[in-house]
């Protein structure tokens, strides 16, 4: 095990040591491929995420190969535009120096993804990393292990197996790689695991991409208009079971909504859920299973507090065999429960009622800072507040989950929801250094910068700083005292 | 010992600490700083330190390192002022959030990102530049608008005094603080949770920083070192090359910059003529007895001097000086020294010199110069003069370090439109100008909807012609999305 590190990073490092990942053309060549990779095998991503998780294509082409071959296209046509440097204005002091930002891969990258999104998780760092010219070693999850071996299996067909390698396996793999020294980790996961994973990387001075998550509220403020209110409903259920049935780091955990309001909020979830997913949700086939029995169990322990299950309003029924477990409503759990105090990351939606929803405010911020907030309000003035009140990575009004597919946005969290960034340009941005460059002439000549010092060159400098040229002027001109 | 001389101190442990940050969190959430108001009259009060105690700065300043008065004012007070200057012009458009484009696939909607502060955020600064390194990224956090805890650096006690004293006057005490303490203090401080964390300093210590912010998943800005290599072709003009590698060297601190030239690499045929401009340069500008200079700063303490002398005594290097040597351990100054040719494992170019120490190594082309700069580690900055136009590319196409200079040296710390920041063992992240205000803050992205325009492709229950209709707008081809509402196209 510790071979196949150690003789990957090896000939990674010597790759990139070639200039070949450098290349604007090889890069495009490698994301071409990819892009035909996913185009291939479109079927068998399909099986292998029903197989993993029994998501329905749908939800896989939206969530997972939609999401790769979008982040291609825009990053192809954008390519040229972002690697080229940028000028850096300079003062007329510097003339005629210049200045520019020119951006460069950092080297070898490693690459952690999780087991939710199995796919786009993997890929979408994996684009950033070579469209900024990397060299990138990808660790599929295993807890994903019909996708890790797919994508095992079908990257070296495509893609450059000099310069891009999977590794697949589990905590023993991680260890072995997290050992080395990286020129960048980005990792999707846990915050547990996340700070693992930059405890490590402090020893090598590497820096880090943490993707991590939290409990992603939906603030659902009254809305006047029913039909909005159908609306506003219909895109929160998509937004908690649609994504991998409540396994999404955006998606909603839990709701805020006005006491007043939780009656008609909760009648109005049952009758959406029961359009989209019927009666019975496990025949249905829309939506994901829970990954395995571990998260299974843990999803379970959740509701085993009596107190939270008498909180439960819809649903309930769980299939141990068949890790499902159908969409459950809880309205107003205890706050001190382990479902209010960790990452749900199931089917399970608590409806905490406030008296007055401008509480949700002081709710959400004593609570650790999400990766997104979601709210569904017409209130301008609400909606001020909660973006100057509350901290999260992301912040969307009156939809769910769209911030993701926005390639000009960036996407990532804050405190313990993590830090960095990426889609679009933010993905080559974070795998690329920023570095300065400026480009000096031999002439002209500031003798005010050598020793021996004086007051005359005291005055030049502090007149420079000012950029006081016309007082510099007069100093050159013997019109100024000093 | 008279008991009314001891000075109870106050012990600075975990549980002050932990407090301290209590306090200023509780000031945070207040939404105090959050205001442009208060970031601005806290900007304008730094700017005003500056004016009315340049004096006292420039004091500390040749207390804690002998630094001469040009210098600290040149690199340090007015380096601060402008950082102050600027951040105050541009803080409204900074704070601007900037639109983003959204596209068909989530239409109809608006986007934007916006700047928010971090939190309250710790600031470890270095002993070179006390003031400078110490002030410029507090400068960033409050723009940013965040609460700040400054940790000056114990090696320059005056300066971390004055720091004390100076921003206890003026700033808001609610939200601005400075601790002063050593090993003991700085511990204290990095067991607690921060929202962001920027150090100034080594390699070493900023392992053991990012390690304490592992633990609470605190982002890090790491400002390191590293050796900055010049390469000094043929064909230029070598008057100008000299004096710009000498000020950058010598009138840099002594030599003790984290981007000062380290060492110089240079051709076999051109280094004796580089070597004799170089000590022209350095007579007309320091003269015969540069251990008496004024003009140059002494190295800062005994341990730093006796490291430097460790690099000089060592065997292998001893008989390659060719310039200066001379030393001064009671005033703690060692003359410009340069060495030729020392051999590539002697401990002078195994570590960052961070002295006044000059190795020139020579090479058969000067290409060759680049294959022994990407032997080593990534440095913060690296320097080339040459008129070679190709040379310069390929310099600048394969030389990987925080910043690069051609035909001049560390000038580009002056540039606020250039990031200044490491990568690899040099650092990670990057401040100045607008880079310090983002440094301090987070993006965050926003998403407008209305609540028509609804797709119910979105929706379960799912059927082949959502797939198509999902797969167009992937696409993003406007054909493609008619062609599959019209159920025209293939799934």
């Amino acid at each position: 095990m510790t071979e196949i590190v150690e003789e990957t990073l090896c000939e990674l490092r010597q790759t990139f040591k070639s200039g070949k990942t450098k290349s604007v053309a090889w890069r495009k060549t490698q994301l071409s491929a990819l892009r035909q990779l996913v185009k291939d095998n479109e079927e068998k991503v399909f099986e292998a995420l029903y197989q993993d998780l029994g998501k329905h294509p749908i939800e896989s082409y939206r969530d997972e190969i939609g999401v790769v071959v979008k982040s291609i296209n825009h990053t192809l046509s954008n390519l040229d535009k972002w690697v080229a440097p940028t000028k850096g204005k300079l003062p007329l002091l510097f003339f005629p120096s210049r200045g520019e930002v020119l951006p460069e891969p950092l080297g070898v990258v490693l690459i952690f993804a999780s087991w939710n999104f199995p796919i786009s998780l993997a890929l979408d760092p994996v684009i950033g990393a070579i469209a900024a010219g990397n060299a990138v070693v990808l660790k599929p999850s295993d807890q994903a292990p019909a996708c890790s071996s797919l994508i095992a299996k079908t990257i070296p067909q495509y893609m450059d197996p000099k310069a891009v390698r999977i590794i697949e396996g589990g905590p023993q793999i991680c260890e072995k790689l997290l050992q080395h020294k990286w020129d960048k980790i980005f990792f999707t996961g846990s915050p547990q695991v996340g700070r693992v994973v930059m405890t490590a990387a402090a020893k090598h001075l590497t820096p880090v991409t943490l993707e991590l998550g939290g409990k992603c509220p939906v603030i659902l403020d009254s809305l006047s208009n029913p039909s909005d209110l159908k609306v506003a409903i219909k895109r929160i259920v998509s937004g908690k079971w649609g994504p991998c049935s409540g396994q999404a780091c955006i998606g909603i955990d839990y709701m805020l909504v006005e006491e007043k309001l939780a009656p008609t909020v909760i009648e109005l979830l049952k009758k959406t859920m029961k359009r989209f997913y019927t009666e019975s949700p496990k025949d249905a086939n829309c939506i994901a299973r829970i990954v395995n029995k571990h998260h299974f169990q843990r999803v379970q322990n959740l509701l085993k507090d009596p107190l939270v299950e008498a909180s439960i309003v819809h649903g309930g029924s769980l299939d141990e065999e068949n890790l499902f477990i159908e969409p459950i409503i809880l309205l107003d759990p205890p706050l001190d429960a382990a479902i209010m105090n960790e990452e749900i990351f199931g089917p399970l939606l608590p409806v905490i009622t406030l008296k007055n929803i401008q509480e949700s405010i002081e709710f959400i911020n004593e609570r650790p800072k999400p990766l997104t907030i979601y709210a569904f309000t017409k209130d301008e003035n609400f909606k001020k507040k909660i973006l100057s009140e509350t901290s999260s990575g992301s912040v969307t009004f009156n939809d769910v989950l769209i911030q993701f597919l926005c390639d000009a946005l960036p996407f990532g969290g804050v405190g313990s929801s993590g830090f960095g960034r990426y889609h679009g340009k933010f993905s080559f941005d974070t795998f690329s250094h920023e570095k300065a460059v400026l480009r000096a002439g031999f002439f002209p000549e500031l003798e005010p910068r050598y020793p021996p010092w004086n007051n005359f060159k005291m005055a030049f400098i502090k007149l420079a700083y000012d950029l006081d040229y016309f007082g510099l002027f007069l100093l050159l001109v013997g019109l100024k005292r000093y | 010992m008279d008991t009314a001389e001891v000075v109870q101190k106050v012990v600075f442990d975990s549980g002050e600490a932990a407090t301290m940050v209590e306090e200023l969190r509780a000031s945070y959430r207040s939404g105090k700083t959050r205001s442009y108001e208060w970031r601005v009259s806290q900007l304008q009060k730094l700017e005003k330190v500056t004016e009315f105690h340049e004096q006292e700065i420039v004091e500390a300043l040749r207390s804690d390192l002998s630094k001469p008065e040009f210098e600290a004012f040149v690199q340090e007070i007015g380096m601060l002022k402008s950082s102050c200057k600027l951040a105050i012009k541009q803080l409204k458009s900074w704070m601007k959030p900037e639109k983003a484009k959204t596209s068909i696939t989530t239409f109809p909607s608006s986007a934007e990102i916006v700047s928010e502060p971090l939190g309250v955020v710790l600031i470890i600064s270095a002993w070179n530049y006390p003031f400078l390194l110490s002030l410029d990224p507090v400068v960033g956090a409050i723009a940013a608008g965040n609460a700040v805890v400054l940790k000056p650096s114990e090696l320059a006690p005056a300066t971390s005094s004055l720091l004390a004293k100076l921003l206890g006057e003026y700033m808001d005490s609610s939200s601005v603080r400075v601790v002063e303490g050593a090993v003991a203090e700085t511990s204290a401080l990095l067991e607690q949770k921060w929202d962001k964390i920027c150090y100034t300093g080594n390699g070493r210590v900023g392992r053991i920083v990012m390690a304490s912010a592992a633990k609470h998943l605190t982002p890090v800005l790491l400002e390191l070192g590293g050796k900055s290599p010049v390469v000094v072709d043929s064909g230029i003009n070598l008057q100008v090359a000299s004096r710009r590698i000498i000020v950058g060297k010598w009138g840099c601190n002594n030599g003790q910059a984290c981007i000062s030239p380290d060492y110089i690499l240079t051709t076999k045929d051109f280094a004796s003529k580089l070597v004799d401009a170089l000590k022209s340069e350095l007579d007309n500008f320091y003269g015969k007895n540069p251990l008496q200079s004024k003009d140059l700063s002494r190295i800062v303490n005994s341990n730093h001097y006796a490291r430097l002398t460790k690099l000089l005594d060592e065997d292998k290097v001893s008989g390659k000086v060719i310039h200066g040597g001379e030393r001064d351990t009671s005033n703690l100054r060692i003359a410009p020294t340069i060495l030729l040719d020392v051999p590539q494992d002697s401990l002078i170019m195994q570590e960052e010199i961070f002295g006044p120490l000059l190795p020139i190594i020579t090479v058969d082309k000067i290409e060759d110069s680049f294959d022994l700069i990407t032997s080593g580690t990534k440095p913060l900055a690296a320097y080339l003069f040459t008129n070679n136009q190709k040379l310069k590319d390929h310099f600048v196409r394969n030389i990987s370090a925080g910043g690069l200079v051609i035909n001049d040296t560390t000038v580009h710390l002056a540039v606020p439109s250039l990031p200044f920041g490491g990568v690899g063992e040099s650092g990670m992240g990057a401040y100045h100008g607008k880079f310090s205000f983002e440094a301090f803050s987070h993006k965050k992205a926003v998403v407008y909807r209305g609540f028509s325009g609804d797709a119910s492709v979105r929706y379960p229950p799912y059927t082949k012609g959502k797939l198509r209709l999902l797969k167009a707008l992937v696409g993003g081809s406007l054909l493609g999305i008619i062609r599959a509402l019209f159920g025209w196209s293939k799934a």
